[in-house]
């Protein structure tokens, strides 16, 4: 991966994008559709000096992850969704004691061991906490190899810079594929200060990671007042999204991942036949991108959500607040459970169908 | 800030009398003092009543999730090679919900000092039955004694332990009186030793009393230790690369 531009599958642009963001510590176990990123990382990240761990469970996994990353190393884990599922009780703990690292869940159909197809029926668990307890991840759902790239970097940034776990939403599909991209160097983040982590107490008071609130009077609430301070921050300051052939839209496509590459190729077609019909496209689940699709949902007549699951993300879009106005969209699903993708023609004939 | 501070904060723990807490905390911050490695030293903290040991030592401490403080340990070990790394927890911990963690990290030979405090009853949640808890030893969760048709026989980790490979010491010690204290704590002094000098995984199992849960009088406690569980879990030094 020395040049600049490669081809290369999403789990392995991910890999080699954890180590060019300074990641030096992943652990994780075996679960198909993501083995590449071990098989990846086994090799690199010793060339780097940094540590590979094959975990004896995801629930060692993320636990590792949970050391590493209060030391103040950039560390990682990624997993499936039912390993995920086995993670959730430490992605609290990383939460409550607001430890940055990187998760990344390559989802597969479920529920229960599913299938090893591509899917996006996580999106619940990744947004609205999993794990026990009032906490947020934020999450990154990418569309590409190349975000997949990107947005790895990014969420370490994003990481250190709120002092939160961060999710890396993508499914089997974009884990999978192989796509040609370019390894962009990570752009120059000001080193953030870590002085909570654990490094021996040399020269400073001892450093306490700790997620345990028993005895102090009202501590744990002021614990839960500053991670949603915290969460409020976030959510003003970080809403990412994408929109295309947005602006004289009457029908707005609403997808993520792989989802928004198969809507994009079938809003595409319909613009050919004369339909005004935009995409858009969260790029972060957490925070959702409310306050741009505000604006888009402001001119369109309807909505339709695409989603390889029964329809999760649809509750954030009803949850948006789309003002009522003339138009009052309203709000159309298409979605395919078991791991299984809208076909793109079964997606252009749904936009044809509500264009009428 | 000063580095001639002691490991183990002033002040009174609270733990019940005569708890094996008490003692293995005790002498565990003795050894770190006497090594000089307070300033380097990352300690772990478990669920159950040792969960509030990041009160009462005096250096950086993580507070882990139940069963994995030997993941969570290997993660700041692999991290910081160069800092000492200290796993404490108790049967419930090491030897239930967390036995895959605790065998794994064993058997990768990971460069830390682990300490378990065997007690045979979970102390924090009531006294329910440990993976340790004796034949016959009655629990809230065993009303009639510990029956071995029906939970099986208590788990010998250190047994376990000395079929792997990769261990580089393994020690059973008990805290019920003072020569077997002395004994105790010149083991975990050779299990952070061993960890300065970069040998590998160091086990020190204590046996330790639980007077409150067990229904006891401390000096019952004492001797329960001394002539039941000793009878079972035998007191021997099972591993030491060196001998």
């Amino acid at each position: 991966m020395e040049n600049e531009k490669t081809l290369v599958m999403g789990n392995v642009a991910m890999s080699e994008a954890a180590v060019r963001a300074g990641c030096r510590f992943y652990a994780g176990y075996p679960i198909t559709p993501q083995n590449e990123v071990s098989e990846y990382l086994a090799k690199r990240l010793p060339e780097v000096g940094g540590v590979f761990v094959q975990a004896e469970s995801e629930l060692a996994a993320i636990n590792m992850v949970f050391g590493a990353a209060s030391t103040g190393e950039r560390a990682m884990t990624s997993s499936s969704s039912p390993g995920i599922s086995l993670m959730q009780e430490a992605i609290s703990y990383l939460a409550a004691a607001q430890i940055p690292c990187l998760i990344a869940n390559i989802m597969r159909g479920g529920p229960g061991l599913g299938n090893i197809q591509g899917s996006q029926a996580d999106y619940f668990q990744a947004t609205r906490g999993g794990g026990h307890g009032d906490y947020r991840l934020i999450v990154l759902a990418p569309w590409s190899v190349q975000e997949m790239y990107d947005l790895t970097i990014r969420g370490f940034e994003l990481g250190d810079q709120y002092r939160n776990p961060v999710m890396l939403l993508a499914d089997g599909i974009l884990g999978q594929m192989a796509e040609s991209i370019e390894l962009k160097k990570p752009g120059k983040q000001k080193p953030v200060p870590k002085n909570w982590a654990l490094t021996g107490c040399a020269g400073r008071k001892p450093n306490v990671v700790r997620t345990l609130y028993l005895q102090e009077k009202d501590a744990l609430e002021q614990k839960n007042a500053e991670l949603q301070a915290k969460y409020e921050l976030i959510t003003r300051e970080l809403q990412l999204s994408e929109a295309r052939f947005e602006k004289d839209a009457e029908i707005a496509v609403i997808a993520y991942g792989t989802s928004a590459r198969i809507a994009h190729w079938a809003v595409k077609r319909a613009r050919e036949s004369g339909i005004k019909v935009g995409l858009f496209r969260p790029i972060t689940l957490w925070p959702f991108p409310a306050t741009a699709l505000r604006e888009i949902a402001a001119h369109c007549r309807k909505l339709l959500v695409v989603e390889m699951s029964q329809g999760q993300m649809i509750e954030d879009v009803r949850l948006s607040r789309i003002p009522a106005t003339g138009v009052d969209p309203k709000i159309e699903f298409l979605g395919r459970g078991g791991g299984w993708y809208p076909k793109p023609k079964e997606l252009l004939a749904k936009i044809m169908e509500i264009a009428k | 800030m000063n580095a001639d501070a002691k490991t183990i904060r002033s002040g009174r723990m609270h733990y019940c009398p005569v708890c094996g807490h008490t003692i293995a905390q005790r002498m565990i911050g003795d050894v770190i003092d006497e090594l000089g490695i307070r300033e380097r030293t990352i300690g772990t903290a478990p669920v159950g009543c040792a969960v509030l040991l990041y009160d009462y030592f005096n250096c950086d401490i993580i507070e882990c999730p139940h069963g994995r403080i030997p993941a969570v340990a290997t993660g700041i070990k692999r991290m910081r090679p160069e800092n000492i790394v200290f796993a404490y927890g108790g049967d419930g911990d090491l030897l239930s919900i967390g036995l895959a963690e605790t065998i794994h990290c064993a058997n990768r030979g990971e460069n830390i000092t682990m300490i378990f405090i065997n007690n045979a009853v979970y102390g924090m949640t009531g006294g329910q039955m440990a993976p340790t808890t004796l034949i016959g030893q009655k629990t809230i969760t065993t009303p009639e004694g510990r029956m071995s048709t029906l939970t099986g026989a208590p788990l010998r980790i250190c047994e376990m332990f000395d079929t792997l490979a990769s261990p580089v010491f393994i020690e059973r010690v008990a805290v019920h009186d003072a020569p077997h204290m002395h004994r105790a704590k010149q083991a975990i002094r050779k299990a952070f030793q061993n960890q300065i000098e970069g040998k590998g995984f160091s086990f020190v199992e204590i046996l330790s009393m639980c007077p409150t849960h067990w229904k006891m009088a401390g000096k019952d406690a004492c001797q329960f230790v001394g002539n039941e569980m000793a009878g079972y879990f035998s007191i021997k030094k099972f591993r030491d690369v060196d001998a």
